[in-house]
This record gives C-alpha cells, structure tokens and sequence, in this order.
C-alpha cells in the first residue's frame, strides 16, 4: 500500500507540470485526499487495534526502515489529515485569484502536496536518518508555501526566517540522532531506547534535552518561538492555517516520540517542560493581545496553546516520573486533545482571517469594523473559534483545558512542597491564560466584526463564496462535536496514552478517577445549557410579542454627532493592560502631542516589539556582526587582493608543516644538548 | 436541588437589603426590600430599542449571560445538600462558564460601537482576568485541604477545627467577598451609582440595553450576588444539620448584605488605574491561604 502511495504522490508531482491553474490545483487536492484517506485508514486500524509495521530493506548507510505506525502516530496522522484536507479545499478556492501566476501555483501544490506526506512520512517512520530527511523536506516545502507572495520583501525575509530557524532545529535533532547513531552504529529508533537503558539517567536527560530543543523550535516554544510570528502573517492564510495547526505539532509530535523513546528521569524532564511551558503561553498571550496585526495575533496565540499542549506534556511526565497513574493519563491526554483541538480552532481562525484579508485587503484590526453585517458566516465563524481558543464551554477548547487542569488537581494528591509549589504556580498560569486569552478574543473579534468600519479606505466587502466557507463549516462541525461528546474522543485518547502509561502500576493510595469522569457529566450539562438559552429566547419572544421593538442611534450619552471615529480602538481596548504590562513588554509608541493653542491634527501610533527576541537573537546578532565586521577589509572586491589571499593561503598550506618539523628538529637538538 | 431554590429566593432580597442598608446609613427611609425584583419585573414587561449599528449578538449576549450565571447557580451545594450537578473540577466549570457570560457580554458592549461602552468592556475583562487566578488558587487551596477537587465535596469534609482554620476561612470569606464585589461591580471596585459614564465599569457596558434584555442583566446580577453569598455561607454550613443550615445560611447571607451595603455607604471607590494592581493582590491574599493550608497540612519540614 505505501509503494502504491509513493507512486501516486511522484505521479501526481509530475503531472502538475503540464496543466493549467486550475487542474493543478484539482490534482493537488485529489492526491492529497488519496494520501489522507489511506492513511487514516491505517491510522484507524492502528487506533483501535495493533500497530502497522512494515520493513523496508534500507541500504548500507542507514540499514532496514522501519515504518510503525502506532496509536501516537495514528493519533497525529488523522490530525494531519483533517487540518490538510480542509485547508487544501480552502487554499484551492483561496488560490484561484492567483491562477495567472502559473509557475508560482506550480511550486505551492507541488509543496503542499510534499508538505502532507513528508508530514505523515515523519509521523510514521522509525529511523533516525529517513526521519532527518523527511524533516528536512518537510522544512523546505513549508519555506516554498510561506514565499509564496514572493514579490513582497517582508515575507522573503519571514521565509529566510523560517528557514534559518528551521535548520537551527535540524542541527540540533541530528545532533541526537548522530550521537547514537555513533555509538551504536544503528539509526533505528530501537537503538535510542536499547542505547539510554544502558547509559545513566543523567546521559538519558542530556539526550533528551538535545531533541526537545530541536523539536521546541519548530514547535514554537518561548525562547525559541521567533519565526512564529513572521512567518504566519506572511504566508497565504491557508498555509498558515495548517503551519499553525499541524506542522508546529510536528514538534509536539517529535517530544512525545522521544518521550516513549528515551529512557530518563521524568520528574525532572517534567518539571523543565512544565517550568518552560507554563513561560511560554503566558508570553505568547501576553504579546498576541497588544498586537493589531490579526494574522500576527494568531501566530502568537499558537505559541500560547503550544504552551498549554506543554503544560500537558509536562504533567504527563511528573505523572510517569512520580508513579501517579492517572496525573499521567490526564496530562498526556489533555496535551492530545488539545493538540488536535489546536489545530481545528486555529486553522478555522486562519481561514476566517484570510477570508477578511481577501475582501478588505488588510488584516490591520484599527482599520476594520462591522463586517458582521457583511460577512455574517466568517464572523460567526470566527466567532465559535475564538470561544474554542479561550477555552470556554461548550466547545472543545473546555474539554481538553479541563483534563490538563484535571491532571493538576490530581497532582495534589502526590504532593511534596516543591510540587505544591508547581501545582500552584501551574493553576496560576494556565487560569492567566485564559483570562488574557479573553481580554485579546473579545479585543479581536469586537473590533474586527463589531461595531462600524473605522477606516474608509477599505473597499466594500462581500461574504466568501461557499467552496471557501464548506472546509470552515466542516471544521467547526468536529469541534462541536468534541465540545458536546468529549468522552467519545477521550476513549479514542486510551491507546495513545497507554503507550505511555502502561508499565505504571496504580497505586491504590492515588486512585481519583477525576477528571476524565466529570466530563461525561459535562456532556450532559452542555445539553442542559443550550436547551436553557433556547427556553429563556422561546420566553422573550413570547414576552416581546405584542411590545414595540424600535431601533434607534447607539446611545451617546448626550453626544449625537457620533460617527465610526468615536469607537473604541484595539489600542484602547487593552491600553490599561499594555500600561501594566508595559515593564515585561516593549511597546514603541509614537505620539505628536499637542503643543499649540490651536493643535494640528493628532497621531498616535503603537507598536509591540518581543523582547525575548530582542535579547536572544537581534542582540547576540549584533554582537556576532560586530566582531565580524573588524575583518571587513579583507573583503574589498579587488580581483588581485583576492589572489594574494589564494597564495598566502597555499604557501601557508606549504610552509607551515616545514617550519613545524624545523622547530622539532631544533627542540630535539636543544633536549640532546 | 435545595441550593437553587435557596439562592433564588435570596436573590429576590439581597439587592433590596442592599440597597436599605445604603438609605438607612444615609438617613433616608429608602425604597422597600421589594423594589429590585419589581423593577425587574416592569422592565420584562416592556419594549425595547436597539441600536442601529449592533447585529445578532447584541440580542443574544443578554440570554447567554443570563443562562451562564443560572448554570453556575446549579453547581452550588448546600451545606450536606449537592448542587443539582455535582462532579469532580466543578469549580472549574462553575469559572469558566461565567467567563463565557462575560465573554458575550463584553462583546456585546462592543457591538454598540459607542465611545464609552468600550471603555467598560476593556475594564471588564481586564479586571476578570486579575480576578480567576484568586479564584482559582483560593479553591485549590481547599481542595488540598479536603482531597477533594468539587464544592460539594469540599464544603461537606471542610472542618474548621483549630484557631489556624478559622484564620483561613475568614481570609477565604474575605476573597470571596471581594470577588463577589468585583464580579458584581460594587465598590471599592465600580460604584454602581456613579453618573458619570467615564468612571463606570459595568453599568457603561449595559447603556444601550433595554426591556427584556435589561431585566434578565439585572437578574443575573442579582443571582450572581446569592450565588457568591451561598459559596462563602458555604465554608460554615458543611456540618449542620438542615434545620440549622437554613437560617445560618439565610443569616451569612443577610450580613453579606448588609456588608455590601455598609461597605458601598462609607467607602469612596478606588482610583480606576489602581484597580488592577487592588485586584492582583487579592491573589497573594489566595497564595496566603495555600502556605496556611500547607501549614495546617504539615508540609513544611
């Protein structure tokens, strides 16, 4: 079946050559729903059943493949497949405005396509050496999507980006793939775990440490998250719906491998995950809401729920580390769920704002307003997404943020002080979250959809067609879904978690079955919530029957010369809490302040810069740069000077072994003396 | 199932005592206890007028709040009673849902595209946010306390037992009590009273709501106040029998009341720009009643 599958996808890479716009994009679509139903079909038999082995004899250099596909690979397999079929329907309607540029239209499918199954390819196999090459494919397709306006400097400058920090994470999991493989002479993942069980925990923790940076940068954990936030805006909306919502998994992904793979000291593994985690979305929440750029917003809210996956992980591993069964099921659980949770309310969101972009040509939120009334499907849309993201009931974003915080109550009941102290700042951070997921939710979607248009410079807008709105429709589908029946998809979680879990023995002392129980009552409640917003609609409708229903102007106070200008801004909005923020933030605030008796017109302008990257990268950068820039004389575009430097180098090449044996024939001489 | 029925027969007073006590602190006879649930009862009444620039979600932002706030009512227990629902992490859901009522109704403040309902908004959610991680940490707290991660559980095994217990239970009542105020919007947070647009936090947000809407906004906030009142009368009915239960909890509540009013008539609010940081140190006042937990559960060694 995978020969079968390796055929149709070089076939279909190949024809996509030799037909116009459209046909490429249909032969995009149809391959990448071939790729996905095969592959989700084993995925399912290896949900619900065994694992899918299959070898292939390698060649010398990396010996025999093998390809597994177990209930974690399934997990992130059907995951992959859903977030790609939807947002290749979308980028195939997204695109069409696009389908005079040819050659350009050839490359985004033959990436997207390349993109899928390496992504699918990294999920399944098991050899250090085939893994790196996918991942190398895989970073290289992302960087052809992301260029895809390839005309604007901005974003070949986010793609450069995306692509240094892509092979900064390369470096870093070939470093642990090669390690072993060095001292093994085996590339297959069988090797990392024969390999750690003999080694001592502490060489187990390094290992891993060496892998979870690789992984964290694709994943886009804080420090390591600055691609993020360029790379997303800059791509096509679709591209940057399934960057966000599956390929920064794929570290995710990667963390959870090495988890099952590399045997170490959990408890300490745990906590680093947990202390990193909990870091990372409260700086990626706390940036997203001072930003005004939508699609800039998002890619920082992704860092955010990276940071709650995280959270998960690292309750999972203090569970696995502290012998406390059901802290693990829960942590890993919830880190699954909201994994796939992730990427359904993040794409969708992606999807609506690239809907905005397309009919007002800006994702520049101070600049829209009211589209509601223009775009009522994107809106609500957006809407229901940006409910999921808070984490608020009765959509999924609840279920899964509820397990992990299940999975830290639990830890309540194997607690020494420092984990009191975890649990504690753990809560903190995850409920801190949420509210200023909030504040910025309510910030974006009121600004965006409410209200009235703030800027007349953009065009009329006019809703999406439905080819675009169908893949949209499909993705809210499942998250309502989970959001009403989560105890469904937890009993599919069982086998991936088992995998984890398994060799713990339960300790009767801990048994709490918690928060996997509660949901299904949750289940219940949902129902009860909706019949009871529907009953008290029934009432006031039978309430307002007969009453006089008048609309009238927004009530100014007093004030009736109102117009769009008066409104709330997105700087307004938040503005008391970028003025608390302001020390852990560096916000650039340009502002003409009013000098005159009769004052010109006044601006004021905000922008928001990550600090993290400023001292992480730019600084050192410049530093290095600095350093460099001592030795720039020696480039100085003279062709002669250049040969010079040919012959010094060769005479040195030459001379300097003589001189060496000079100066040992005269120490051998002086010690004879 | 008698929790509900006890919250929602509180509610029909507590804003009245409230807003007696605040007369008689004043010198004035004042409108009768009554006088809230007949308003409300006039306002359901009546029609209503939207504004021009609002959609869909402004007429429905004032239902779901309405119904998150009913919601959160059915987890509460009483006392050796369950709430209608009851289920390990109810706390959690009991937060979250009255986060996504507040959810709707901020947005539903921005829907009006008005200059100053923004302003509430942008006060609302930031002074939420400051105000869960409290929330949070004071459950957590006594569910380490007790072992047990829901109200009803929680309520029914806490005993105060030595001097130190009853330390926390007053602090606990005390952040409670401040919650309560800030997610109501009283003082020292918002003074309802206020006619000036600019100083308002919540009754901004609802400037434009009339009729039905007005009335079920107002009702919830009146069943938001029972419900946090029956939460702290909650840490001292755990073990009474029915009959006492009762009138202790309709007594915590009167003198909630009564607090509430007394509180709004002699003191001045708070300067909107140290709200925030008001609001954060409620957190650290939660922190301290974990380490007492700690202390009282021995984990200092």
């Amino acid at each position: 079946m995978i020969n079968f599958l390796l055929i149709i996808v070089f076939a279909a890479l190949f024809s996509i050559l030799f037909f116009n716009s459209k046909v490429k994009g249909i032969i995009a679509l149809s391959t990448i729903a071939i790729i996905a139903s095969i592959s989700s079909y084993i995925a399912i038999g290896a949900l619900t059943g065994p694992a899918y082995e299959l070898y292939f004899s390698g060649t010398d250099l990396f010996g025999k493949v093998l390809l597994k596909i177990d209930a974690l690979s399934a997990w992130f397999i059907l995951t992959i497949n859903f977030t790609i079929v939807t947002g290749a329907i979308y980028g195939f309607n997204y695109m069409k405005r696009y389908s005079e540029r040819k050659s350009d239209i050839t490359l985004h499918c033959i990436a997207f396509v390349l993109a899928h199954f390496t992504l699918l390819g990294i999920c399944s196999v098991q050899n250090g050496f085939i893994f790196l090459l996918l991942w190398e494919i895989m970073a290289i397709s992302m960087f052809v999507l992301v260029i895809f306006d390839h005309h604007k400097p901005d974003t070949i400058k986010a793609g450069i980006n995306f692509l240094v920090q892509s092979h900064v994470s390369i470096v870093f999991i070939m470093l642990g793939f090669i390690y072993v493989a060095f001292k093994t002479d085996n590339y297959s993942f069988d090797a990392i775990v024969s390999f750690t069980n003999q080694q001592s925990t502490l060489a187990g923790t390094a290992l891993f440490l060496c892998f979870f940076i690789g992984f964290a940068i694709k994943a886009g954990f804080v420090p390591f998250h600055t691609w993020l936030p360029y790379a997303h805006p800059a791509a096509p909306s679709h591209v940057s719906g399934i960057m966000s919502g599956v390929v920064i998994k794929i570290g995710i992904y990667g963390i959870l491998r090495m988890l099952l793979l590399i045997k170490t000291d959990y408890t300490t593994i745990g906590y680093f995950i947990l202390f990193i985690s909990i870091i990372t979305g409260i700086y990626g929440v706390m940036l997203a809401t001072i930003q005004h750029d939508l699609k800039k917003l998002l890619a920082y809210h992704s860092i955010e729920n990276i940071g709650i996956i995280g959270i998960g992980i690292g309750v999972g591993c203090i569970g696995l580390g502290s012998v406390n069964k059901w802290m693990a099921i829960l942590g890993f659980s919830g880190a699954l769920l909201h994994t796939l949770n992730h990427s359904l309310f993040k794409s969708l969101l992606f999807y609506s704002a690239g809907n905005v972009l397309q009919a007002a040509h800006t994702v520049n939120i101070e600049k829209l307003g009211g589209i509601i009334k223009k775009m009522p499907h994107t809106s609500i849309l957006f809407l229901i997404a940006a409910i999921a993201i808070c984490g608020l009931p009765p959509l999924n974003g609840f279920s899964s943020e509820f397990i992990i915080y299940g999975g830290l109550y639990n830890w309540l009941y194997s607690a020494n002080l420092l984990s009191l102290l975890g649990i504690v700042f753990s809560v903190g951070g995850l409920v801190f979250i949420g509210g200023l997921a909030m504040l910025c939710f309510t910030k974006a979607f009121s600004i965006v959809f409410l209200g009235t248009q703030r800027d007349s410079s953009v065009p009329e807008i006019h809703e999406t067609g439905f080819w675009q709105l169908f893949p949209m429709y499909l993705t809210v589908t499942l998250m309502i879904v989970i959001g009403l029946f989560p105890s469904f998809f937890i009993n599919i979680l069982q086998s991936p978690v088992n995998l984890f879990t398994h060799h713990i023995i339960f300790n009767l002392n801990l048994i709490k079955v918690g928060a996997i129980d509660s949901l299904r009552t949750v289940n219940w409640i949902f129902f009860g919530f909706i019949l009871l917003i529907i009953l008290i609609l029934l009432i006031r409708k039978y309430f307002s029957a007969k009453k006089v229903i008048e609309t009238g102007p927004t009530w100014g106070c007093g004030y009736s010369n109102t117009g769009s200008k008066i409104q709330y801004t997105a700087s307004s909005f938040v503005r008391s809490y970028s003025k608390l923020a302001k020390p852990l933030l560096e916000i650039d605030k340009k502002e003409i302040e009013i000098s005159e008796v009769f004052p010109g017109e006044k601006h004021f302008k905000t922008d928001s810069y990550d600090k993290i990257e400023h001292f992480f990268i730019d600084y050192p950068l410049k530093l290095i740069e600095k350093i460099t820039n001592l030795f720039l004389f020696l480039q100085n575009g003279q062709l002669q000077r250049y040969i010079l430097y040919g012959i010094i180098f060769i005479t040195a090449v030459l001379t300097i072994p003589l001189i060496f044996e000079k100066i040992l024939t005269i120490l051998h001489f002086l010690n004879n003396l | 199932m008698i929790s509900i029925l006890l919250i929602l027969f509180v509610s029909l007073f507590f804003t009245g005592v409230i807003i007696r006590t605040k007369s008689i602190a004043s010198g004035r006879k004042g409108p009768g206890i009554m006088q809230p649930v007949k308003d409300v009862i006039r306002l359901f009444r009546k029609g209503s007028v939207y504004s021009e620039t609002t959609s869909v979600i402004f007429k429905i932002a004032p239902v779901i709040y309405f119904s998150s706030v009913l919601m959160a009512c059915l987890v509460i227990p009483f006392g050796p009673y369950k709430g209608i629902v009851s289920f390990d992490g109810d706390f959690i859901f009991f937060a979250y849902i009255l986060a996504l009522g507040k959810f709707f109704s901020i947005i539903s403040a921005m829907d009006t595209g008005s200059s100053f309902e923004g302003m509430g908004a942008s006060r609302e959610a930031l002074y939420s946010m400051f105000a869960e991680p409290a929330f949070f940490i004071l459950i957590g707290s006594f569910a380490l306390l007790t072992g047990n991660t829901s109200f009803y559980e929680i309520f029914s095994t806490l005993h105060l037992g030595t001097s130190i217990t009853y330390m926390l239970g007053a602090m606990a009542a005390f952040v409670l009590l401040m919650i309560a105020m800030i997610e109501n919007s009283r003082m020292p947070v918002d003074d309802p009273r206020t006619h000036l647009e600019l100083t308002m936090v919540h009754e901004v947000m609802i400037l434009d709501n009339s009729g039905f809407d007005l009335g079920l906004i107002l009702t919830a906030g009146y069943l938001k106040f029972a419900m946090y009142g029956a939460i702290i009368a909650g840490f001292f009915i755990g073990g009474l029998s029915l009959i006492w239960a009762v009138p202790v909890f309709l007594l915590i509540q009167l003198l909630f009341a009564v607090m509430v009013g007394l509180i709004e008539s002699f003191m001045a609010r708070f300067r909107m720009s140290h709200n925030a940081q008001f609001i954060l140190a409620l957190s650290s006042v939660s922190f301290l009643i974990f380490l007492g937990v700690l202390l009282v559960l021995e984990k200092f060694v």
